[in-house]
C-alpha cells in the first residue's frame, strides 16, 4: 500500500476498507492501536504499519441509557440502551469500541472475557462518509 | 519519579470558604465565588486585609461552553475587588482547581509571593443534563467519544472489570451510595442533605398522599435496586451512582509559613503534594486503577515521609460509587480488589477506622467540577480544625488529612496532604 503518515485520520480511512490498523516500533517491536507515530515505549520514530486480526474477547462495557447526540440520532435512547466497551485483542493490545449483537435490555447476560470479532459500521451522514469500528460475539462456525 | 518532593519555602493554609453547592436559577458563578470569598475572609481568626493578597489561581472547567464565556480568573478578580493584580485560570478538567492550589502553594514556596488566594468555580446547571454530559465528556479520550463512551459509561466500563476481576458486584456500589449519603445531611452545605432513607421516606409518603400503590422496598439496598426508583443511566451505573450537576464556589488563602500565624493560631501546613497523569481505557495499564492516582500519591507520600496508615480523613474523588473503590485502593488504604471489602465493613464511614468523603462526597455535597479539588481541602480544613460539626470525626487527635480529585476519566489526578501541628 502507498505510505500513508501514521495518525488518528488514516486509522479512520483505513476502517473505511474494513482493516484496523495499528503501529509497531520497528525498534522495541511494541504494537499500538490506535497508532502512534512516535513509540511512547522507546521514543523512536521509526513505526510501520501493520494489520490486525480482528478478534479479542471483551474487557469491559457499558449499556448507556443516555448518550451523545450523534448516538441518539440513530435511535438510542433510555429505552433501546446501546453497548460499548473495550475489547482485548488477539495481539494483546486493546482497543474501545461499540459492542454489537449482545442484549442491552439484559446487561448481565454481556460477559466479560467472551470471544468477539470485528464488525464495520458504515455510516453515510451528508457527503461525509464515516466508519465506526464495533465488534460482535463470534459464531462459532460448523466445520 | 521516585525523587523526593519538597517545597523551597512551607506554605500554610489561613483561611477557607465555600458557596452553598446547589442548582441555581438566579446566581451565576460570579456570586458563588464572591460567596465563597467572602466566607474565606470571615474563616481567618486573626482577620486581613484582602488588599495583601498579592495572586488569584482559578480553576475552572466547563465556562467556555456551558455559559459561553472564557477568561474567567479576570472577570472573577474584579469581582472581588482583587484588581490589578494577576489573576490565572488552571484547567483540567473537574481537577481544575487542585491545580489552582498547587500553582498557589509553588508560586509562594518559589518566594514570588506571599499571601495567595486559589480557588475554583463553576456554573453547570443552566444546561439540560444531556448538554452537561456532552460538555463533560470534552475531557474525556477522543478515542471513547467516537466509541460512544459517556463519563459514567467509561466508570460503567471500569465497574464490569472491577467486578469481574475482584468478584464485586452492584451491591457494592449501593453500600458505597449509602454512605456518602449518611454523611450528607451533616453538611449544611451540601446539594442533597438527605439519607437514602429519608428519600425513601418523602416517596412512600408521596404514593400515600395520592392514593397509589405503597412501594414495598425491604432495605435501602432493596430501594436500589428498583429499576423504577434507580434507573440506569451506564449500565451497571444507575442514578444513585452519579454525583449531581452542580453550581458552586470555594477558595483558601495560602500564605507562606513564617507568616501563618499573623492570621491564625491554627494554620494548616502543606506538606505532601502528588499529580499524575493517565491514559485512556484502550492504553491503561490496567482497567482497575488509575495510574494518574497511584503516582500522584507516591509523590504526596513520598514529600511528606509518610504512608497511607497516617492520613487519618481523606476526600476521594467519588464522581461515580465505582470511583470511590477505585480510589481508595489506588490510595493504598485497601490493597487492591480489598476496597468493596472494607466499604462492606463500614470502615469508610465517618465512624470507621479510615473515614472516607465525610463531605457526603462529590454524590451528595455535589460536584461543581472546578471548585471541587478546593472544596474538598476545604473538608479537609473543616476537620482538622475540629469545625466540622455534627460530621466532625470522632478522633480527638485529628492531625493529617488529605484530598484525591481527579480529571476527566483519569487523565489528571492529584493527592495533598495537609498537617495540623
Amino acid at each position: 500500500m502507498a505510505e500513508r503518515p501514521i495518525s488518528d485520520h488514516w486509522f479512520e480511512e483505513f476502517l473505511k476498507e474494513e482493516k484496523i490498523m495499528g503501529s509497531r516500533c520497528t525498534a522495541c517491536k511494541t504494537l499500538f492501536v490506535p497508532p502512534r507515530s512516535v513509540c511512547s515505549k522507546c521514543y523512536s520514530a521509526e513505526m510501520q504499519w501493520e494489520e490486525i486480526a480482528s478478534k479479542g474477547r471483551l474487557a469491559a462495557f457499558t449499556c448507556i441509557a443516555i448518550g451523545p447526540s450523534f448516538m441518539t440520532e440513530e435511535g438510542y435512547d433510555r429505552k433501546n440502551p446501546y453497548c460499548t466497551g473495550v475489547v482485548e485483542l488477539t495481539e494483546q493490545t486493546r482497543v474501545v469500541a461499540r459492542i454489537e449483537g449482545v442484549d442491552t435490555q439484559d446487561p448481565a447476560s454481556i460477559k466479560v472475557g467472551m470471544p468477539l470479532s470485528a464488525k464495520f459500521l458504515h455510516r453515510d451522514s451528508g457527503d461525509k462518509p464515516k466508519t465506526f469500528l464495533a465488534f460482535e460475539p463470534q459464531i462459532t462456525e460448523n466445520e | 519519579m521516585n525523587k523526593k518532593r519538597k517545597l523551597g519555602r512551607g506554605v500554610a493554609v489561613v483561611g477557607a470558604g465555600m458557596s452553598q453547592f446547589d442548582m441555581f436559577d438566579d446566581r451565576d458563578s460570579k456570586d458563588l465565588f464572591t460567596e465563597a470569598f467572602s466566607s474565606m475572609l470571615a474563616s481567618v481568626d486573626k482577620g486581613l486585609d484582602p488588599r495583601d493578597i498579592d495572586a488569584l489561581y482559578l480553576g475552572n472547567f466547563t465556562n467556555d461552553f456551558f455559559v459561553n464565556q472564557s477568561h474567567w480568573s479576570a472577570i472573577i478578580s474584579d469581582a472581588i475587588g482583587l484588581v490589578p493584580r494577576p489573576a490565572t485560570r488552571t484547567e483540567g478538567a473537574c481537577a481544575s482547581s487542585a491545580l489552582a492550589f498547587r500553582e498557589g502553594v509553588f508560586a509562594i514556596a518559589s518566594g514570588f509571593y506571599d499571601m495567595v488566594l486559589v480557588g475554583g468555580v463553576e456554573d453547570m446547571s443552566k444546561r439540560s443534563t444531556a448538554e452537561v454530559a456532552e460538555g463533560l465528556a470534552l475531557a474525556a479520550v477522543p478515542y471513547e467519544r467516537k466509541a460512544g463512551f459517556t463519563f459514567p459509561g467509561v466508570f460503567g466500563a471500569i465497574a464490569t472489570a472491577y467486578f469481574d476481576k475482584y468478584g464485586a458486584g452492584r451491591e457494592d456500589l449501593m453500600n458505597v451510595t449509602i454512605k456518602s449519603h449518611n454523611n450528607a445531611p451533616l453538611n449544611p452545605k451540601a446539594q442533597f442533605q438527605t439519607t437514602i432513607r429519608d428519600i425513601m421516606d418523602g416517596k412512600i409518603a408521596r404514593a400515600q398522599s395520592k392514593g397509589d400503590a405503597l412501594p414495598q422496598w425491604t432495605d435501602e439496598r432493596d430501594f436500589l435496586a428498583d429499576p423504577q426508583a434507580n434507573p440506569s443511566i451506564a449500565w451497571p451505573i444507575h442514578l444513585f451512582d452519579c454525583c449531581p450537576i452542580s453550581d458552586g464556589g470555594a477558595c483558601m488563602l495560602l500564605v507562606g509559613e513564617e507568616i501563618a500565624r499573623n492570621f491564625t493560631d491554627d494554620p494548616l501546613y502543606v506538606v505532601g503534594l502528588g499529580q499524575g497523569s493517565g491514559r485512556g481505557l484502550h492504553a491503561a495499564d490496567d482497567l482497575t486503577y488509575f495510574e494518574a492516582t497511584r503516582a500522584a500519591a507516591q509523590e504526596a507520600y513520598g514529600m511528606a515521609d509518610l504512608g497511607p496508615e497516617d492520613i487519618q480523613c481523606c476526600e476521594v474523588h467519588d464522581c461515580f460509587s465505582i470511583a470511590e473503590l477505585i480510589h481508595i485502593e489506588d490510595l493504598g488504604f485497601f490493597k487492591a480488589g480489598q476496597g468493596y471489602k472494607a466499604v462492606a465493613e463500614g470502615m469508610t464511614r465517618l465512624d470507621g477506622a479510615k473515614p472516607i468523603n465525610t463531605s457526603g462526597g462529590l454524590k451528595c455535597k455535589g460536584h461543581p467540577v472546578g471548585a471541587t479539588g478546593v472544596a474538598q481541602l476545604i473538608e479537609i480544613w473543616e476537620q482538622l480544625r475540629h469545625q466540622a460539626g455534627d460530621r466532625q470525626v470522632p478522633n480527638s487527635n485529628l492531625r493529617i488529612g488529605a484530598a484525591h480529585n481527579v480529571g476527566g476519566t483519569g487523565g489528571t489526578s492529584t493527592f495533598t496532604i495537609l498537617e495540623r501541628r
